[in-house]
């Protein structure tokens, strides 16, 4: 797991507007009262979505102040789960499972295709593309996986890795899901005398 | 109370407690460091492991005695094979990522983790690998941090939260990368902070001012009481030769728990500067070394040449009642009757019970509502503002100030600046009534920054009458509290250093200097005066640092400061406690009344004293509740007057600036380096 730290010389303006501050609200009275902290993961969603996939200090800042809570609370949060990034990222970001389950089924290769076609570890490539090495997705039975933004690609390996990734730097279509055509975790089609 | 056994004993202790505090009361010692009586369980250094067994048997694995509580029949085992295993396994896991550096660390010697690895570790080492460094953090003038040696209980967090309210101290990242910081890295700005240094089990937080300086079993330790505050804080100083090297708190769960405020952990190094060692007098412009026999010839010349009416005196903040008492007997002697002990011009008088903290200060734990007047207890008493902080946290607890919007990190409802308030709510007019009608047991507590005005003594009448409209004064409960800020205050006042009839109070007396109509003024202590240019009036002070009072004295008598002689003080509560000297007072200064026994002799005023135990024992004989030794009675109920009139009545601050409230605090740089680093922030 990659450390995550949050510095204050990323600048960047936030500000939640009114239809953002509506639906945290809508979040805030599901829970009882005097619980409104309770709200501060979708804040952080909500947050970071806005503003292009990380946390800058200001938007950490916003949800302390939406939520009446002590700013080092909220960025207990956000250090915590490993889906708040604390650093900008490329407009696609790639997650890589790196659990064992994916280890097995060979998620180094998919490491390796990540570097060769978009570079180092969290570095943001010219086409706007970065990515990391993150614990288990949670498809396990897919292995390996890897997240793109909010989309799953399943059954990995490296040259179905590196095509996805090329036609990502070339913004054309690409198929979600499992890359084998697997419906969903049925037992793969072995080939006969296999 | 349930029955457990431990260790094959049977006991017998309360429902509700922790496995690990049945354990101490039979005085069994469970090692631990996350588990602290006056927080909240974490559960998360494993440290405190014992096997239980029950009705199912024993458990299948060991237990966290921290986190589990007793129940009918449990047996406890903290003596087997498996227990002392699991707590060499959890030593050594918190040990992997330990830096090895007890040589150069300030907790040596009194550290958790050293003693506990000795009692309880494996003594031998297999771990080969890199440790893990973690950067350090800055946490402000008063808390040098070691990061690496943290070992993650989360006491400092949870104090952070749970007694300083600021939420300051938090746990960032997770597992190995966990982190104890401040928000990105910014100083802490609680009163309360340094007592993180005494929680933290091991070196990652130490004292910055006390750094490197001694090692805790260099130093003689005295046990003694506090003087920033009203409070009386129970304290120990240790000193090495003739210097006070720190201040930690002790034990009193009446008044201060186990907590001090910064001010008191760090102010030890105001006792070394600015000290007056040696009498001075004025010649011209200047003032000079002179000898005692000198000092005390010209003290004595002054008092005799003026007449009684053209004397006054005025009693300091920091003084023991002796000192006062033999004062007052002086001026008695000389049939002076301007005195006070009021610096500030509160207009304080009466019985005991209209000027003291009558719920008593653990009674904030028995409250079910609390009304703030013309009060910042953040400011006036740290510790106090956090018992409330405690009480606070209860869902029903209505909680109203009148007075200056502040931060004291709890919410409460402004009801606004104005003293008429008080009023409203006595008339049924204010919506807070309704909340308070609920309360059984609420309390008032009424700060000296509302009792200073001209109509003064007219609002404490009042606030009494609000007293009895609703159940802030009932059968069974008194909530009528004022809460002072000096810790001599309530000691003079008990024995009556007030201006007697057709005498000046401290206003008069300071417009007598001006106008020329007071000729010698004595000062003991009194340093929170506006003096200056009092050409026409001979000042003498009394006192042990070159503050304020001196600067404006014509005649200097160097004394002890609190920490260099006995004394008694009265707490805000009326708590009489005894101050141990913890060390000599500095070149040629005496104690306190031992000064205005050489006055009164050269004056030849018998004192029927002579040692500091003849004082005393004459004081508890015309006080009796004055001895320390007797135990603490709590106060009856003032007497309630009708018909104040408070027209034109206004607030006041009590404190402006925390940090400087007294001669020593001012002298020392410890605490001005703390408020310079506030203010830096906030430009
Ligand atoms: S800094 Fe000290 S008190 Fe805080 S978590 Fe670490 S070891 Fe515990
Ligand atoms: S291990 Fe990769 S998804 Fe679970
Ligand atoms: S003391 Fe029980 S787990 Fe830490």
């Amino acid at each position: 797991m990659t450390q995550k730290r949050l510095t204050k010389d990323l600048l960047k303006e936030f500000r939640f507007n009114e239809k953002e501050i509506k639906h945290i609200n809508s979040h805030i009275i599901k829970y009882p009262k005097g619980r409104v902290q309770s709200a501060v993961l979708e804040s952080l969603f909500l947050a970071q979505k806005k503003s292009g996939g990380w946390l800058p200090e200001s938007a950490i800042a916003a949800v302390s102040e939406i939520l009446n809570m002590p700013k080092i609370r909220v960025l207990e949060v956000a250090t915590f789960y490993s889906m708040f990034n604390l650093e900008p990222c490329g407009n696609f970001f790639v997650q890589i499972c790196g659990t064992t389950p994916c280890w097995l089924r060979g998620s180094d290769e998919i490491k390796k295709a990540c570097k060769d076609h978009i570079g180092e570890e969290r570095k943001i490539s010219n086409e706007d593309i970065s990515w990391v090495e993150v614990e288990c997705l949670g498809a396990c039975v897919n292995a390996p996986v890897v997240q793109i933004n909010e989309e799953y690609f399943e059954d990995l390996d490296y040259s179905s890795m590196s095509e996805i990734l090329v036609k990502l730097k070339k913004n054309q279509p690409i198929k979600k899901g499992s890359q084998i055509n697997r419906q969903s975790s049925e037992p793969i089609q072995r080939e006969k005398n296999d | 109370m349930v029955n457990i056994e431990i260790d094959g004993i049977d006991y017998e202790v309360e429902e509700g407690l922790a496995l690990i505090q049945a354990c101490e009361e039979a005085g069994i010692d469970i090692p631990r460091f996350c588990y602290h009586e006056k927080l909240s369980v974490a559960g998360n250094c494993r440290m405190c492991l014992v096997d239980v067994e029950d009705s199912r048997g024993l458990s299948p694995k060991p237990v966290a005695s921290c986190a589990v509580q007793v129940s009918e029949g449990i047996k406890i085992y903290t003596k087997t094979e498996r227990v002392k295993n699991a707590r060499e396994g959890v030593m050594e896991f918190l040990l992997i990522n330990h830096p090895l550096d007890c040589p150069i660390c300030d907790q040596g010697g009194e550290c958790d983790l050293q003693d506990q690895a000795m009692a309880f570790g494996h003594g031998e080492s297999r771990f080969f690998d890199d440790k893990r460094a973690v950067e350090n953090k800055g946490m402000g003038p008063f808390i040098k941090t070691e990061m690496t040696r943290c070992i993650h209980c989360t006491r400092c967090v949870r104090f952070s939260s749970e007694v300083s309210g600021n939420h300051e101290i938090g746990s960032i990242g997770r597992g190995n990368d966990m982190e104890i910081t401040t928000y990105l890295n910014s100083s802490v700005e609680s009163e309360l902070s340094g007592n993180v240094i005494d929680l933290c089990p091991v070196g990652a937080l130490t004292s910055r001012p006390y750094a490197f300086s001694a090692r805790p079993w260099e130093l003689k330790k005295t046990e003694t009481i506090d003087v920033m505050d009203a409070l009386g804080s129970n304290i120990r100083i240790d000193s090495k030769g003739l210097k006070v090297m720190r201040v930690l708190p002790r034990l009193n769960e009446e008044i201060n728990e186990e907590w001090i405020t910064d001010k008191t952990r760090f102010f030890w190094d105001g006792l070394s500067s600015q000290r007056i060692d040696n009498p001075y007098k004025r010649v011209g412009k200047k003032l000079v070394k002179t000898t005692w026999d000198d000092a005390i010839d010209l003290a004595k010349k002054n008092l005799i040449s003026s007449k009684p009416e053209e004397i006054a005196a005025i009693s300091g903040d920091l003084v023991p009642i002796e000192s006062v008492y033999s004062l007052k007997k002086l001026l008695k002697g000389i049939k002076v009757k301007n005195y006070d002990c009021r610096q500030d011009g509160s207009k304080i008088s009466g019985p005991r019970e209209r000027w003291l903290f009558n719920s008593t200060i653990s009674g904030i734990d028995e409250s079910d509502g609390c009304l703030l007047i013309g009060t910042n207890p953040r400011k006036e008493a740290p510790l106090l503002n956090s018992r409330i902080l405690r009480q606070s946290r209860n869902l029903s607890y209505p909680l109203g100030l009148i007075g200056a919007k502040c931060d004291l990190t709890y919410d409460y409802k402004l009801l606004g600046e104005d003293p008429k308030i008080v009023r409203e709510i006595l008339e049924g007019k204010n919506s807070f009534c309704d909340k308070l009608k609920l309360s059984k047991k609420p309390m008032m507590i009424i700060g000296q920054g509302a009792l200073t005005g001209v109509k003064g003594s007219e609002f404490l009448d009042l606030c009494i009458e609000l007293a009895y409209k609703f159940n802030f004064i009932s059968n069974e409960w008194n909530g009528f509290n004022v809460l002072h800020t000096a810790a001599s205050r309530a000691g003079a006042m008990s024995i009556d250093f007030i201006p007697e009839e057709d005498g000046k109070n401290t206003e008069e007396i300071i417009n007598g200097c001006k106008a020329g109509l007071i000729k010698t003024i004595f000062l003991l202590g009194a340093d929170e005066l506006q003096l200056s240019d009092l050409d026409n009036c001979y000042v003498i002070y009394q006192g042990h640092h070159g503050d304020k009072g001196a600067n404006n004295a014509d005649l200097i008598l160097p004394s002890a400061a609190f920490s260099e002689q006995n004394g008694l003080y009265m707490n805000t509560e009326g708590r009489v406690q005894e101050s141990v000297r913890s060390v000599f007072p500095v070149g040629e200064a005496k104690e306190d009344w031992e000064i205005i026994r050489l006055i009164s002799e050269a004056l030849n005023l018998n004192s029927d004293f002579q040692t500091h135990e003849g004082l005393r024992n004459k004081i508890y004989k015309e006080y009796p509740n004055l001895n320390p030794f007797d135990d603490f009675q709590k106060n009856n109920p003032p007497e309630k007057k009708d018909n104040n009139d408070i027209s034109g009545h206004k607030f006041s601050e009590a404190i402006t600036n925390y940090w400087f409230t007294n001669s020593i605090a001012r002298a020392s740089a410890n605490l001005s380096e703390r408020n310079d680093y506030i203010q830096k922030r906030d430009n």
